[in-house]
């Protein structure tokens, strides 16, 4: 990775704070993200993954702090101007969320509802995506006649159907067993090389971690308490660090 | 034991629930007069909701005009009235019986529907994904199945109707002898303008409802499916509730105007 501090970071979050009521998620949590990077940002169930990725994508709003991408702050612009910025965004839900009344097409279709593409357009689109993560023959099937690794390639195809520069990932190995999850992995290393996004990885899984990162953050109490790579990280003496790697 | 405290929190998250429908309501006109109009997603919702409600509409009309006729027919001709049956079932099917019997059917299948439909799309963090894709969720999903519900119900209300009046034409024709032509001769004679216009208004307002807190229910549901579940059955009931409060200031209304 060629991570120097003279690059600017294509999604730099910074002092982000979420409280709800008296539970303060999020107490000014930072990160960056430079192009072409895998970060992978691990932390325990609750410590505020999701809350961060809720305000990454607009499904929250933070009580303080920013998220610049490609250099614009979100949490200013008005609501047309983020839908236009959320082309660069893609994002692979845990559980895939297909829409289940739509076909796998519709379901690649939709987020081109806005592109004013003709229907060859959208067609080829949808085509190269699924060829991508391997399922053409897909297409015309309903979410609920897929298995949980095949929802998982096609929720992946939506994600990068739209050619996003930064696709978010969470827990894409969640649920899925040994064998799936390391397809999932390869594909998203593929989909790296290939599309040249550059990835924020929400995981539990080492294992995903270790074969995909360029560079890891812990997430404790709602602040990056540590960050590396994943060599550096494993190897810490603290005990916090090495709660993650047992 | 009931105590002033548990009133004053039921009363409190009662009025709570009434204030956050009543934003719902206020963000749907707001949405529905701003562009872009999702004219095929309303399309389909107005076909699943109608199509799909003919059926269950038709029998409960054809049962409902059959079962009022035959009740009736007895009493009316102990004071050798039943001559006024076809007016007499006509006006009371269509100015109230028949509008609110198809609502509250309408209610137990399309507001419950709408609810856990959109209850799972919440869960299953569909919606999330719908907004997350720059689709506005709240016009795509709510708006078209508010608007389906009220465009959809005023015809299967007219629907349902013509089937109980066909299923008390049929009674009268094997137990009267009444020709089917005499019946609906008597049946047009006796209904008027006034009759058939408030109750047809009404109906708009029925589907309004139905569409409304089915949708309300869905896209502010709990997590987990017994959420969804929840959803679907306040739906039914809150919707139920809310019929039967239009229906009497329709009433009252037309009572002033009519």
């Amino acid at each position: 990775m060629n991570k120097t501090k003279d690059i600017e970071p294509i999604l730099r979050i910074k002092n982000l704070k979420k409280t709800f009521g008296d539970n303060h998620v999020l107490n000014g949590f930072s990160l960056e993200l430079f192009e072409g990077e895998n970060l992978v940002l691990m932390g325990k169930s609750g410590s505020g993954k999701s809350v961060m990725i809720k305000c990454l994508v607009g499904l929250l709003q933070p009580d303080d702090g920013s998220i610049e991408i490609k250099g614009k702050d979100i949490t200013k612009l008005t609501q047309k101007e983020f839908n236009d910025l959320r082309t660069e965004l893609g994002f692979l839900f845990q559980g895939s969320a297909l829409y289940d009344s739509m076909t796998v097409r519709e379901n690649l279709e939709f987020p081109m509802r806005k592109q004013k593409k003709t229907d060859e357009e959208s067609y080829k689109l949808v085509l190269e995506a699924l060829e991508s993560v391997g399922l053409t023959e897909a297409i015309d099937l309903m979410p609920e006649e897929l298995s949980g690794g095949m929802k998982r390639r096609i929720a992946l195809a939506r994600a990068i159907i739209l050619r996003p520069k930064i696709i978010i990932y969470d827990e894409p190995t969640t649920g899925l067993d040994p064998i799936t999850a390391k397809e999932i992995i390869e594909l998203m290393r593929n989909i790296q090389q290939n599309y040249k996004t550059s990835s924020l990885i929400i995981t539990h899984d080492v294992d995903c971690a270790r074969v995909i990162s360029n560079r890891m953050i812990l997430l404790i109490d709602g602040i990056n308490y540590a960050e590396g790579t994943f060599e550096e990280l494993s190897s810490s003496k603290d005990e916090k660090i090495q709660a993650f790697f047992k | 034991m009931i105590t002033t405290e548990k009133i004053g929190n039921a009363l409190k998250n009662f009025l709570t629930e009434v204030g956050e429908m009543s934003y719902f309501a206020g963000r749907f006109f707001k949405e529905l007069f701003s562009r872009p109009f999702e004219f095929k997603e309303l399309l389909r919702q107005c076909y699943n909701m109608g199509n799909r409600s003919l059926l269950l509409v038709g029998v409960t009309g054809f049962i409902l005009g059959l079962v009022f006729t035959l009740q009736s027919r007895p009493t009316l001709m102990e004071f050798g009235a039943q001559s006024w049956m076809p007016s007499m079932v006509s006006i009371s099917i269509v100015r109230e019986i028949g509008p609110v019997i198809i609502a509250l059917i309408c209610a137990g299948k399309i507001s419950s529907g709408i609810g856990a439909e959109l209850g799972s799309m919440r869960v299953t963090e569909q919606i999330d994904a719908m907004e997350v894709s720059g689709t506005n969720p709240f016009k795509y999903l709510v708006v078209t199945r508010i608007m389906a519900a009220t465009l959809m119900i005023p015809l299967l209300v007219i629907f349902g109707d013509a089937i109980a009046l066909f299923g008390s034409a049929i009674v009268e024709n094997l137990k009267g002898d009444v020709s089917f032509q005499l019946y609906f001769n008597k049946v047009f004679d006796a209904i008027k303008f006034s009759d058939i216009l408030p109750a047809t208004v009404k109906t708009f307002f029925f589907g309004f409802a139905i569409g409304l807190v089915g949708s309300f229910k869905g896209y502010y549901c709990k997590k987990g499916t017994v959420g969804v579940g929840e959803a679907s059955n306040s739906a039914v009931v809150y919707t139920s509730m809310l019929l039967f409060i239009i229906d009497f200031i329709a009433v009252f209304v037309t009572d002033i105007f009519f």
